[in-house]
């Protein structure tokens, strides 16, 4: 402990070189140590003749996989059957993120409601599920969700095309059709005519001070002209509807009851942790700045807006940062209900050819690059909020 | 300073241009006291720990033969309860001295995963099952069905290869463990379950009304089951085959775990009296004592009461491809001379 | 300028408040404030209505006490009896049952630990050496010594199993931890960058990552000679993947030390290390601790985990008494317990660290 740093004191300069000195042979410990565990490695894999390096993931797979955003048979390689399960991860992980972050806060503002039945309703949801191993409101999710739907044959048909049963929820299919091309082109200079007379709006708003709608005088526009080309080009997009037949539906787009199992045990696990930073954020918005807004006539809206939030927002969002990386991380526990994802293909790969460390490699490099975004767009995020230190 | 010590002498290893092998399991066994065997978490029938903890089933008591071979002591077992991936490495890392854990003698395992198998025990193949008023009654007509399988085994593989073969379209629900994807077949996510015929049969008997579900004729891979122990270690690797060889000899030569005692004193046949060591000493010449045979008879009995014991009473399975070559099966153990 | 007179006109007179302190005047405040409010308690009323009565009724009135499945399946309720007979299953897994007075021993060792610390008889360095007797329980688990048997740790299961995982993961990754925060505040360059990189990769994977790593991998690191059990192998890897969580909490603590403290320190003549050891780290624990409590919590509810590796812990054995063929179709009940169980653990170590929150970092723990 004597090499110990107390900040950046400066020393004499035989000092500095008995650091420098220390710092080289720590440096090369854990080096050695490092160069005796990858050779141990090596010694091991080449005594049980397992074969290293990434050449497997050109090779044909031959693994089934029930769930695939992009076209899968079992002849594709093993390294697009991992495709498929990164894919996987971050759909379902997106989604998560979505939904739990409008669950958690619509939680988090119910836990500081003044209608007591609310706020305890929403504590106790909070206590519940923050204090449960999210793999049990897994399994708990998904035997609930199998156990309440029917079998394909006896499929609740919610309307036209669209089932639910035991199989998972079949939908049509949107297909382009003729003219699409088109349409997609109007409905981009829509949206650019929206955008145009929103940011339009404001600058009139600051030029004047009169206000006009410019939000959702923006959507009204984008609303209109899309609908119109729509009508105007024929309507271009058709569906494919889902048929059962013989043992399945066929056709359609299928959302798996696994899927939904992890998505909404992610939700309500993640959106219990969310709330809790909402709420915490709220209460450290000081009630005196409410009141003076409120005691100003400026209305609870604004109050809102433009007080309570982008306060509430500073100590919320660090948190939330933490909490989107544990829900990617979390998703991984798909293994254990039989949802495909990065975790699960990995997995079966490992216990075909025995090659984990190559595929534990790929996992890491894959989570440590979304988390890596995920806190790149959030600090963005939370350096919009911060207040400007002056 | 041990690991700079180890470190020079891997690094005169690696130089030397000589790779050290595994050898000595039998030596770790007998210094140990103790066999550290690799079965698995819960397969009924094969290996499962009953409620006061004790492992039943054919493969443990592969272990405890082994155990009764080497030791003289068929309850010197450490079983060490082993998910699917880690079968094979677990074994060839030498976390375990032996794996008897329903495992399929590939030439893949064999050549490229560190393992070496010894002999067969148990003669499966994959099957599927399907609930009786699907109204199936070949695994060729399984098209466009849901089937809820295990990873990490070569299930999968087989699975698909028989779709394509065959010309179907199956999806697969792959789950972790047994007994979520059973779990799942009982709750009719998947129309079908497939894993080796024998644990259909097991399942099926664990469900609310058995009769409601169908195991359809078609066996899709072969599937022999055998122990294995790490590769290069040939004298370990003589006495785990010589165990299993013995346990199929013995019922070949009726000799029991009742009799096994009056045999030995008693028997006239010669072929009995060189397994059991009255004559001769067959247990030395793999390095086991010369009793050893009778040891493992006295604790277990022969492969036919292992068989009885573990997978007739209790499953009801017929003994079909496990019978003796003398009734039409497959089982033929090697001349213990 | 221009004079003016301003005239003030009072306010018309307000009705009086309403009563605000019987149980009238409390629902209409906090339940039935405005026509919004209103809305929101009978839409909340309505839903609870629909399915609470229906789960009483299954949790308790109709639920079977005593008997065996066909008596729960008439009864139509919960059926606790299975749950009653699983009970040593679900606590101890297989340990042998001649020897279940061990953990029973230890379980209550446990809870007194427990039930002392918080109720704050005992602080500060008492209670660390309370605590520091589990090791005495850990031997009387494993045997072996005294002429006790030994239980092999391959039959360890159950909700022992978790708690076990959990304890000794605690107790090993908050040094751990603080060594690595320390590495990381104020190592030299080289360290700095070492503690980072393991926190960063660490906290970068999901748990069970390293659980594979961890039962499938890490011999093939090792040479053969050295052999660790899969158990053992396995909270290592809880321990590693919980230190770097530890040592990210532990430094928002060093980073709340004034520098001030360790400037006095320094200027006193104290050594660096000892200036750390005695002046540093004592206060940024105490700052930390609700969060560290917040850890603990998650590193319990991570045991969990170790059912995809294949060890029998308590959600592991509740999953196995679920599909006993003896008792079919009480998977809820199993569930629920679990849930129940894992429940009061975590939430009353969250109202301990929520204590010590309100006793504030400066109070003497």
């Amino acid at each position: 402990m004597k090499n110990t740093y107390i900040g950046s004191r400066p020393g004499l300069l035989a000092k500095k070189l008995v650091s420098l000195l220390l710092q080289g042979m720590v440096l090369a410990a854990v080096l050695g140590v490092a160069y005796i565990l990858f050779a141990t490695t090596q010694e091991n894999l080449e005594i049980r003749g397992i074969e290293s390096g990434f050449a497997f993931l050109w090779r044909e797979a031959g693994l089934p996989i029930g769930d695939s955003l992009i076209e899968y048979d079992p002849s594709r390689s093993y390294g697009y059957a991992f495709l498929v399960g990164v894919l996987n991860t971050l759909l379902v992980s997106a989604l998560a993120i979505v939904f739990a972050t409008i669950l958690g806060v619509m939680v988090g503002v119910a836990r500081v409601s003044n209608n007591w039945l609310l706020a305890k309703c929403a504590a106790i949801y909070v206590e519940t599920l923050r204090n449960l191993p999210l793999l049990l409101t897994l399994f708990f999710v998904y035997s609930v969700v199998l156990a309440s739907l029917p079998h394909p044959r006896e499929a609740i048909v919610l309307a036209e095309g669209y089932f639910l049963s035991k199989r998972g929820v079949y939908l049509p299919r949107p297909v382009a059709e003729e003219g699409f091309g088109i349409f997609v082109a109007a409905v981009c200079i829509a949206l650019l005519l929206a955008v145009i007379f929103w940011r339009w709006a404001g600058a009139y708003k600051r030029r004047t001070g009169t206000s006009v709608p410019g939000f959702w005088g923006g959507l009204a526009i984008f609303g209109t002209l899309a609908t119109l080309a729509y009508l105007a080009s024929n309507s271009p997009i058709g569906s494919e509807l889902p048929v059962y037949k013989g043992f399945n539906f066929k056709g359609g787009l299928a959302l798996k009851p696994e899927f939904a199992a992890l998505l909404i045990g992610l939700i309500l696990y993640t959106a219990a942790f969310i709330g809790e930073n909402v709420r915490s954020g709220i209460q450290s918005v000081q009630a005196g700045q409410i009141e003076a807004a409120n005691a100003l006539g400026v209305s609870r809206g604004v109050v809102t807006r433009l007080v309570l939030l982008p306060q509430a927002l500073r100590v919320t969002i660090p948190a939330t940062t933490n909490d989107y990386a544990s829900l990617v991380k979390n998703s991984s526990l798909a293994v254990a209900i039989g949802y495909p994802d990065m975790v699960s293909i990995g997995g079966t790969i490992i216990g075909q050819n025995g090659q984990a460390i190559e595929i534990i490699a790929m996992w890491m490099a894959v989570y440590l690059t979304i988390n890596l975004i995920i806190s790149l767009v959030m600090n963005v995020l939370n350096a919009r909020v911060q207040v400007v230190e002056r | 300073m041990r690991s700079s010590a180890k470190f020079a002498a891997m690094t005169a290893v690696m130089l030397a241009g000589t790779s050290p092998t595994l050898a000595g399991t039998l030596e770790d066994v007998r210094a140990a006291g103790e066999l550290a065997c690799g079965v698995s978490e819960g397969v009924p029938g094969f290996s499962n720990a009953n409620s006061e903890g004790i492992w039943e089933g054919l493969d443990a008591d592969v272990c405890r033969a082994v155990a009764a071979a080497v030791l003289g002591d068929a309850g010197a077992v450490r079983f060490v309860p082993l998910a699917s991936k880690q079968k094979v490495l677990a074994v060839s890392s030498g976390q375990v001295d032996l794996t008897s854990r329903t495992t399929t003698w590939t030439m893949k395992r064999d050549g490229a995963e560190g393992v070496d198998f010894t002999a067969v025990v148990y003669y499966d193949g994959q099957g599927f099952m399907i609930s009786a008023d699907a109204g199936i009654s070949s695994a060729t007509e399984l098209n466009d069905v849901t089937v809820c399988l295990t990873t990490g085994t070569t299930t999968e593989l087989n699975m698909t290869d028989f779709a394509r073969a065959n010309n179907l379209t199956m999806e697969a629900v792959v789950f972790e463990g047994k007994r979520e994807a059973v779990e799942a077949y009982a709750s009719g996510r998947c129309d079908a379950l497939t894993t080796d015929s024998s644990q259909l049969a097991a399942f099926r008997t664990g469900f609310a009304d058995p009769s409601a579900h169908v195991i359809l004729p078609e066996v899709i891979s072969k599937e022999p089951l055998a122990p294995l122990v790490a590769h290069g270690d040939n004298q370990w690797k003589d006495v785990v085959t010589w165990v299993v060889y013995g346990l199929i000899e013995a019922e070949e030569l009726g000799v029991t775990q009742a009799n096994v005692a009056d045999m030995a004193a008693n028997s006239g046949n010669p072929s009995i009296q060189r397994m059991l060591g009255s004559s001769g000493d067959t247990g030395g010449l793999v390095g086991l004592g010369s009793t050893w045979m009778v040891d493992v008879l006295s604790a277990v009995g022969n492969y036919g009461e292992i068989y009885e014991r573990n997978l007739t009473a209790t499953l009801g399975l017929e003994r079909g491809l496990n019978a003796q070559w003398t009734a039409g099966g497959l089982l033929y153990a090697m001349p213990i001379r | 300028m221009q004079s003016r007179t301003v005239t003030f006109h009072a306010s018309p007179p307000r009705p009086a408040p309403v009563n605000q302190t019987n149980a009238i005047g409390w629902m209409r405040r906090n339940l039935f404030g405005g026509w919004k409010d209103t809305a929101i308690t009978l839409v909340l009323l309505a839903i609870l209505l629909s399915f609470v009565p229906d789960l009483i009724q299954w949790l308790f009135l109709n639920a079977t006490y005593q008997g065996d499945d066909d008596v729960c399946r008439q009864n139509g309720g919960a059926c606790w009896p299975f749950i009653i007979e699983k009970f040593q299953v679900l606590m101890i897994g297989v340990y042998p049952q001649d020897l279940s007075w061990r953990p029973a021993v230890s379980a209550l060792a446990l809870m007194g630990l427990a039930a002392l610390t918080y109720s704050g008889r005992i602080r500060g360095v008492t209670l660390i050496a309370a605590w520091a007797i589990l090791p005495i329980f850990a031997l009387i688990m494993i045997g072996g010594a005294f002429g006790m048997q030994k239980v092999d740790q391959s039959v360890w299961g159950g909700l022992m199993l978790s708690i076990m995982l959990a304890l000794v993961g605690v107790i090993v990754s908050i040094p751990l931890g603080v060594l690595l925060a320390l590495g990381r505040h104020y190592g030299s360059p080289t360290v700095k960058v070492l503690c980072v990189t393991f926190i960063e990769l660490l906290r970068g994977v999901p748990l069970i990552t390293i659980l594979f790593m961890a039962s499938v991998m890490m011999p093939l690191f090792l040479p053969p000679e050295l052999v660790i059990n899969n158990l053992l192998r396995i909270q290592i890897g809880m321990i590693l993947f919980s230190s770097a969580y530890m040592a990210e909490v532990v430094r928002g603590g060093l980073q709340a030390i004034p520098k001030g403290q360790t400037e006095a320190s320094l200027s006193l003549g104290v050594t660096p290390a000892r200036t750390i050891a005695f002046v540093v780290v004592p206060q940024a624990l105490r700052h930390v601790l609700p969060p560290l409590i917040g850890r603990c919590i998650a590193l319990f509810k991570d045991t969990s985990l170790v059912i995809i590796v294949g060890l029998l812990d308590f959600l592991g054995m509740v999953k196995g008494a679920a599909l006993d063929t003896d008792w079919l179709g009480f998977q809820a009940e199993a569930y629920v317990f679990a849930a129940f169980v894992y429940w009061l653990i975590c939430y009353s170590l969250s109202l301990y660290g929520r204590r010590l929150e309100q006793r504030g970092p400066s109070a003497h723990t």
